[in-house]
């Protein structure tokens, strides 16, 4: 017994080393004082510094950021009134706007981003900020409908019956009933939203155009043209912010379930 | 609760912007530089038959490997403690919140002529190894990248088999062996399922690991449809037939799936 629990663990820091070797050594040389990407010519900040002169980059960084809240707002909206209304329709109607709604997570990212582009060109839209977040919200809607609709299915409807017939308008019934039940669904779907939109390259590169690149695309751009160590202090930036993220995401749920369970409730995640 | 009202902004954006585009993506690949109703970009594509197989192949070799890897793995997480699975599959999803194009790049570097990985094997007197722009590294990027989407749907089931069902297994004389073989893979299928999917989809599909890792040495259909719509061969009328091609890929990779799946496990494996 001990052999095997020996070996199980040492399978798995096997595979989480295959996984974080590549991102360590790539933090690592962030801080090499040379370009090569090879040799150790000792510690420096300067990759950091010419970052935070590159304009291109910081600019990518902003339309990232301001695709990503804009597109996450927006598809939670929609998609949360969808997932109520989904709900309330009969059940095959239901189960078809269902596989509909798994339709664009299942079809791959390099259609939905050409099939995107052939209809902005052809309407004559410009690509730009306006397409990003159009492309955004749509791939994001799925995500959120999806994390809503199990909450949805979890609440006990006759609470909501209930305030109705003690005098709530239907709208009342929904903010102050309904949405608190769906509450942690809708946080879910929207965290996703952003996650997806952050990390998306596929749909976006054939949806940005030449000035407005989000910053994998950027990235991406940069990989091909000349490769800096900038991207290497990019990334460790980037990792070292996720990292303190989940970190702190992930503290604050432990804790949650803690304090859950010394009062005997139930812990929704 | 009459509120069906709510859904339709969604359904109009939806016909909008998933129905409308691929409809598009369907008229222009039935039709030629004219406009008028041919198949030539289906015949067109005919000639890219090698490419087709070979994207096919390598992504089959990738979700293989994935499955081989994260089996054990997700298995020996799914029987840790609670607070070490918490852990575990943190580490499993962090990677996943770094671009992918951050997490090829970072292979790049590692597989160059000079770099480290061959110094290493310098070391020993070994090498150098031609290992960036060779068809072994993109299949290396897409189980790299796409390795937590296997890793996570199959914890997600396995987590869910209960300790007492392997016991009882056990305790009624079942070989350790045998205990895998009827009740932990029987158990476990639907998760196989979806991670095959969930890597195998985004495999067969990419051009930015094979544009990267493979050089010029690995064409992909990914590689070939974005050549139509972005690169120096712009058709998109090939470019939408292949995409339609493309989607018949997947489409019966899911059928062939689905075969092995109950309907009613399917839903909320995604996340």
């Amino acid at each position: 017994m001990k052999m095997k629990n020996w070996l199980s663990r040492g399978y798995i820091a096997l595979v989480m080393f295959f996984l974080y070797a590549p991102i360590l050594v790539m933090i690592a040389f962030s801080f090499n004082d040379s370009k090569s990407r090879s040799h150790w010519a000792g510690f420096s900040w300067r990759w950091y510094e010419k970052l935070l002169g590159n304009d291109m980059a910081l600019k990518a960084l902003s339309i990232t950021l301001i695709v990503a809240a804009v597109s996450a707002v927006v598809a939670t909206l929609l998609g949360t009134a969808a997932a109520i209304g989904i709900y309330s329709m009969r059940a095959r109607s239901r189960a078809a706007m269902m596989n509909f709604t798994y339709l664009p997570v299942v079809n791959p990212e390099i259609v939905m981003g050409v099939s995107l582009m052939l209809l902005f060109v052809l309407c004559g839209v410009d690509l730009g900020l306006l397409t990003l977040i159009i492309a955004h919200i749509t791939f994001n809607l799925p995500y959120v409908i999806l994390s809503v609709m199990p909450k949805l299915r979890q609440m006990d409807h006759h609470i909501y019956e209930a305030a109705l017939d003690l005098g709530c308008t239907p709208f009342q019934g929904f903010i102050k009933v309904m949405l608190p039940e769906i509450m942690p669904g809708v946080m879910t779907g929207f965290l996703m939203a952003i996650t997806f939109s952050l990390d998306d390259f596929n749909i976006s590169y054939f949806v940005s155009g030449d000035r407005w690149q989000t910053l994998p695309v950027y990235i991406y751009s940069m990989t091909r043209r000349r490769i800096s160590p900038e991207v290497n202090a990019l990334s460790t930036i980037i990792f070292i912010v996720v990292l303190v993220v989940l970190i702190i995401v992930n503290i604050n749920d432990a804790r949650r379930e803690k304090e859950l369970k010394k009062r005997g409730g139930r812990f929704y995640d | 609760m009459k509120s069906k009202i709510t859904a339709s902004p969604y359904i109009l954006w939806m016909a909008l912007f998933i129905i409308v585009p691929m409809g598009l993506v369907a008229y222009f690949a039935f039709t030629d530089l004219k406009g008028n109703f041919s198949t030539v970009n289906f015949q067109q594509s005919v000639g890219f038959a090698p490419v087709i197989f070979n994207s096919i192949w390598l992504a089959i070799i990738a979700t293989a490997i994935c499955l081989i890897i994260a089996y054990p793995l997700a298995y020996h997480i799914s029987r840790s403690t609670g607070s070490r699975q918490r852990t575990f599959i943190m580490l499993v999803m962090l990677p996943m919140w770094m671009s992918f194009i951050l997490r090829t790049y970072a292979w790049m570097t590692l597989l160059e002529n000079n770099g480290l990985i061959n110094q290493f094997f310098g070391l020993f007197g070994l090498g150098p190894f031609e290992m960036i722009n060779t068809t072994g590294a993109v299949v290396l990027g897409m189980v790299y990248n796409y390795l937590p989407f296997m890793i996570l749907p199959l914890y997600s089931v396995m987590t869910k088999i209960d300790n007492s069902l392997i016991d009882a297994a056990g305790d009624l004389g079942c070989t350790p062996a045998a205990v895998m073989r009827d009740v932990i893979i029987p158990l476990s299928l639907p998760g196989v399922n979806t991670g095959i999917t969930m890597v195998f989809v985004p495999s067969v599909s990419t051009f930015v690991i094979s544009k990267l890792l493979g050089g010029g040495s690995t064409m992909l259909i990914g590689d070939l449809i974005e050549m139509q719509f972005l690169g120096n061969a712009y058709n998109p009328h090939l470019g939408s037939a292949l995409s339609l091609v493309l989607m018949v890929i997947i489409l019966i990779c899911m059928a062939l799936t689905n075969m092995f799946d109950d309907a009613e496990s399917k839903e909320g494996m995604l996340i």
